[in-house]
């Protein structure tokens, strides 16, 4: 294959949580452009494990851009390069013959670095545990339209349900503000009947706990809904503070 | 912790006292500009004098300067409360973030554009605030015709602690209204006489509109003010009145004293 190309990675290795880490120099060559970035770092993997090396961790599941499972901050953008996609979707063919590409994790007070590149983003499932549900009894199913929703209410929680908590918000901000995540969780209910009982104790609840996990504050700079590969946007933001606000300054029950 | 104070130690409730402490220091900005076109009128500084006396010495007027003088401190102090806050959401810092990609210039250099504003509203208030209020300044003597107000004499008088910071008289017989008061607009003339003096305030209003830019927005995404029919005339105010029209405004204000 004439086309393959030959490049330098910068690789973040990290023994542990507590180990220093640095970046360390690998030659990935012979790379097919119509690999996934994911698949290039399976085949540099095998190489280093054919050599006795320790792999390199990455986090990785359905490769489909769908979990949120795989993160990778590429040449200093969450994801790599391109708009709207996961770094699952993104090949080979983004990048040139004899490129250097430098590979980090997350970086966030919320998001410590396990291993190498993987990071621990149980802060986002805490910060979900915190009120990022309905409490409804369960019974028999309801029929459909039975509560109407005008459509483009609907369509805008839908908008805010296609997050995948993957965490590029995080990454891309440069205060590492988890705001873009928390508000399309609160939004997501917040638009919709359904969520109307528990909204005001919902948003509390999970900024208290988005606060608490380390997180930094907004500057409305706009990087997280640049980078979000759902393309969720900062109205979500806007929602929630007006969400919080008002339930802080406007209501008297909790 | 009462949950008021709760509120506004969250970062929301952080970002929520900035927001309405830059609004209220861009009304201001509003308010300063409409006053200080006074410089512009061709009466030896009468209107401006006038004007600098009435802001100094009308009671409501001095309540809100306090709140303004407040207002600065709490927006500077926040912004520092909050960037040390998210300096510490990262720990660690990246080897390569590329913000230019994802994210507009000044949305990343408030800090920076705000300390420029901050030295520049200490060195401004020394200049002007402080000498006002605390130099033995010289006074100036308005001789106006009744007939017609636009022929000025204009005198020098020396600085007396006898003398009220501005009066006025009407003498009926010789046909004139006599004012006297604190030359600040001479202050305001010689200090803009220095090249390096005019540059700084130019430089200081560059700082001003790109500050604006981002932050007039921003106060209103941050309070949740964001619906449709309103973001697009937020978005101009924004951008031609608070980043473009006031800090034009304002620095030609040294730049014309400089070429008078």
């Amino acid at each position: 294959m004439s086309n393959n190309m030959n490049l330098t990675l910068k690789v973040w290795r990290q023994k542990n949580a507590e180990a220093k880490g640095e970046l360390v120099s690998y030659q990935a060559d012979h790379v097919s452009p119509d690999m996934s970035f994911l698949e290039m770092l399976d085949v540099v993997n095998e190489g280093l494990i054919k050599k006795g090396d320790d792999p390199i961790h990455f986090d990785h599941d359905c490769r489909e851009g769908i979990c949120g499972s795989c993160s990778l901050h590429i040449n200093g953008r969450p994801h790599g390069p391109k708009q709207g996609i996961t770094t699952c979707q993104l090949h080979m063919r983004s990048f040139n013959d004899k490129d250097t590409i430098v590979i980090e994790p997350w970086r966030a007070e919320g998001f410590p670095v396990i291993k190498d590149l993987a990071t621990d983003r149980s802060s986002f499932d805490r910060i979900q545990r915190a009120g990022g549900f309905i409490s409804v009894n369960t019974g028999g199913a309801p029929d459909a339209n039975v509560i109407p929703i005008p459509k483009v209410i609907a369509d805008e929680a839908f908008n805010s349900a296609t997050c995948i908590g993957c965490g590029a918000c995080v990454a891309a901000c440069k205060n590492a503000s988890a705001m873009l995540f928390v508000s399309a969780k609160v939004s997501q209910l917040a638009l919709l009947p359904q969520g109307q009982p528990e909204r005001s104790r919902r948003v509390q609840a999970m900024v208290a706990q988005m606060d608490a996990e380390g997180f930094g504050s907004c500057t409305n700079t706009g990087a997280c809904e640049a980078e979000c590969p759902k393309e969720i946007s900062i109205t979500n933001i806007a929602r929630m503070n007006r969400d919080y606000f008002s339930a802080k300054l406007f209501k008297s029950e909790e | 912790m009462s949950n008021f104070t709760k509120t506004f130690s969250s970062s929301l409730g952080k970002k929520l006292v900035m927001a309405l402490t830059g609004i209220f220091l861009c009304t201001f900005l509003v308010v300063h500009l409409v006053g200080n076109l006074q410089l512009f009128k061709d009466d030896g500084g009468q209107a401006f004098n006038a004007y600098a006396y009435f802001m100094t010495n009308f009671g409501p007027i001095k309540i809100v300067s306090y709140l303004l003088y407040a207002s600065i401190i709490i927006h500077a102090v926040y912004a520092l409360l909050l960037t040390a806050g998210n300096k510490k959401a990262r720990p660690v810092a990246y080897a390569v973030q590329k913000g230019s990609q994802n994210s507009p210039w000044t949305s990343r250099n408030m800090g920076i554009l705000g300390t420029i504003l901050l030295v520049f509203i200490v060195v401004h208030m020394g200049d002007f605030w402080w000498k006002y209020h605390n130099a033995e300044l010289p006074y100036a003597k308005y001789e106006i015709s009744l007939e017609d107000p636009s022929i000025i004499n204009v005198s020098e008088v020396a600085y007396s602690d006898k003398l009220l910071v501005h009066s006025e008289v009407v003498d009926v017989q010789a046909g004139k209204r006599i004012v006297v008061s604190k030359d600040l607009y001479k202050v305001v003339n010689n200090a803009f006489q220095t090249w390096w003096y005019v540059l700084l305030y130019v430089v200081a209003m560059a700082a001003l509109s790109f500050h604006l830019i981002h932050g007039f927005k921003s106060a209103f995404q941050t309070i949740g003010w964001d619906n449709s029919k309103l973001v697009p005339i937020i978005r101009f105010l924004g951008v031609w009145v608070f980043g473009v029209l006031i800090p034009l405004a304002f620095a030609a204000m040294p730049i014309y004293f400089f070429f008078k």
